[in-house]
């Protein structure tokens, strides 16, 4: 078992408990959570991330519990083994596309993979050098993509990556993350409300708000 | 790719914001560093013009003009003394030794000084051509003197009348370049020295009242110390006394000034009296200069807090990659510092810049013999001084870095 979550509980201040079923994935195993806008998918994301702490219950990658682990050293473990695809790209603006990769595996301290090689693949190779603003919102979502990939993370993690794409760049975009959590043998898990996206990953799970 | 490249590219992500900034604090450094420099310099300058002269004795006036005038060659003369009264004060036993001046003339805006050789004695030059005066007329010439005007030993020039330059010329007789000095880096180097008699006939000649100065007279030699020998009633412009004891310090002043109808001032007293004066200008000017500074550390803390609002967002996206919050500090502080650094460069070459340009527009003057590539150490406490401004500047900002939690910021939107 490459990931797996236990008993996970976390309330936002003031508002209900949030409780979430179990998860247990495989290397190259994808999964969508599903739910309502305000269910808790996104805290769900935050905890698997390690972006929040749970109020109670594991989140287990690898050996390492997330839910154990603190400041700089929680940072560093999210860097080399978590890739985050967020609803917006959220690129850095001042940086290239290189950059921007380049900046992820300093901070990860990883040299992982060939930068412009998974650019290419990615099929924006040829942007490799240009300043993140000139890219259109699909090309830009491709490098957050990248971004995520670019340590070979043990788990990625997208978080609405198509709400704001035509369905042809869905496609792409889905398959891109199928296709290369497989290729270097991560965990997938997109939490969407995206009807197009089950009809290319058939596991998933419901968040309800309870 | 790293966290000094990572702030620097944040910094010209933002040229205008950035050089704004870099440009203000700039300026109030520059004015701090002139401020310095003339300071240094011009404090140093002075004392070492008015080294060995314990005390100046002229006419009757202001006494700072008198030292002015006397010391530095820079204003009016307040006139001349019998050389009677003259001699008879110099044979006071409080007094080691007196050199007389005669000032009157200029070449070229360059004074003209008739003195003895003690004066060259008294600034301990050296010669780079030539010798010191031996007949009336010969003249030798400071090595900036030399330098502009070009001229070498053996050539002729003629002076004009006043201290300053645009009156009318003595053409009757010329003075003849007797020596050149190596440059000294004090007020000789702005000089044209000559005998006291040298002085005395350009205006006998000018006046053409002395008739009485016989031609031979010119080839004589002249007296190299004490007052020149004459049966005439002689006028000098004013007297450099060296005292013999430090009682003299109490005394002689006192005594000249109540007892004769010269007076006597102390270089030393009255420049410390001139920089209090200056001194409110000056303070005038530091205050503005740190008010530049202030505005500059604020538009610093603003531009990076305003910035950070807009980047919370990559601070979040920098801890999701595997930042930690320290890194996020580190940056932000960075970035304050290097904002600061630059504006600590540019400040120090501005004030160096200024001041070779005001130096450039005085060449005459006192300031022009200030050299403006001189660096002090003191410029590098503008480095901390601008360094200590960034880091004020960030600490809101670097808190505030710290604070962001990445869950809010990534899923706000």
């Amino acid at each position: 078992m490459l990931f797996s979550t236990q008993d996970l509980k976390y309330s936002h201040p003031g508002q209900p408990q949030f409780s979430f079923s179990d998860i247990s994935l495989d290397k190259g195993d994808s999964l969508l959570v599903l739910g309502k806008s305000g269910s808790g998918k996104t805290t769900l994301l935050n905890l698997l991330g390690g972006l929040l702490k749970p109020q109670s219950g594991t989140v287990i990658l690898g050996t390492a519990d997330l839910t154990k682990m603190d400041g700089a050293k929680l940072d560093l473990f999210r860097g080399k083994n978590i890739g985050i695809v967020f609803q917006k790209p959220h690129l850095l603006a001042p940086l290239s596309v290189k950059e921007n990769l380049v900046a992820a595996q300093y901070f990860a301290k990883e040299k992982g993979q060939n930068v412009q090689s998974l650019l290419d693949e990615l099929g924006i190779g040829a942007k490799a050098n240009s300043s993140v603003k000139t890219l259109s919102e699909g090309e830009a979502q491709r490098v957050s993509i990248a971004r995520a990939l670019v340590n070979k993370p043990q788990l990625i993690l997208a978080d609405e990556p198509t709400s704001s794409l035509d369905d042809e760049n869905t496609e792409k975009v889905i398959n891109l993350l199928k296709n290369q959590a497989e290729k270097i043998g991560a965990a997938l898990i997109i939490v969407t409300h995206d009807q197009r996206v089950k009809d290319h990953i058939s596991n998933f799970i419901e968040v309800k708000a309870t | 790719m790293n966290i000094f490249k990572l702030s620097w590219k944040y910094l010209t992500f933002k040229p205008l914001s950035t050089g704004l900034n870099v440009m203000l604090l700039a300026l109030g450094l520059a004015i701090i560093t002139v401020l310095l420099l003339i300071q240094d310099q011009f404090e140093k300058k002075m004392n070492q013009d008015a080294e060995g002269i314990d005390l100046v004795v002229g006419a009757k006036g202001s006494p700072l003009q008198l030292i002015l005038s006397s010391v530095y060659h820079i204003d009016f003369p307040t006139g001349n003394i019998p050389m009677k009264e003259a001699i008879r004060i110099s044979r006071s036993r409080l007094i080691k030794n007196v050199i007389p001046l005669a000032l009157g003339d200029n070449y070229q805006g360059y004074r003209i000084v008739g003195t003895n050789s003690d004066y060259l004695g008294l600034y301990d030059v050296k010669f780079s051509e030539g010798e010191g005066w031996i007949e009336p007329f010969d003249v030798v010439l400071g090595s900036e003197v030399a330098k502009k005007t070009g001229l070498k030993t053996g050539d002729y020039f003629e002076g004009s009348h006043g201290v300053s330059e645009g009156s009318h010329d003595h053409d009757e007789h010329g003075f003849k370049v007797k020596g050149i000095l190596e440059p000294n880096g004090n007020v000789v180097d702005r000089l044209v020295l000559t005998s006291i008699e040298s002085v005395w006939y350009t205006h006998d000649e000018a006046d053409s009242t002395a008739s009485e100065t016989a031609h031979d007279l010119l080839h004589q030699p002249v007296s190299q110390t004490g007052f020149p020998k004459t049966d005439q009633e002689r006028e000098v412009t004013s007297l450099l006394v060296q005292y013999r004891n430090p009682m003299a310090a109490i005394q002689l002043p006192r005594m000249i000034n109540s007892g004769t109808s010269m007076q006597a001032a102390s270089p030393s007293f009255e420049m410390s009296r001139l920089f209090e004066l200056l001194g409110v200008g000056v303070s005038l000017l530091q205050g503005l200069a740190f008010v530049l500074i202030g505005i500059s550390g604020l538009g610093i803390f603003i531009a990076l807090y305003n910035s950070l609002k807009e980047r919370k967002y990559d601070l979040a996206i920098l801890r999701a990659i595997g930042a930690s919050r320290v890194q996020l500090v580190f940056l932000i502080f960075l970035e304050g510092l290097m904002l600061t650094f630059l504006g600590a460069l540019v400040g120090i070459l501005l004030g160096h810049t200024f001041l070779s340009v005001i130096v450039s527009q005085n060449e005459q003057g006192v300031v022009g013999t200030l050299n403006p590539w001189v660096f002090l150490k003191a410029e590098l406490w503008i480095v901390v001084y601008a360094l200590l401004v960034g880091i004020i500047a960030s600490l809101i900002p670097a808190w505030s870095a710290y604070q962001t939690s990445i869950a809010k910021q990534l899923t706000k939107a």
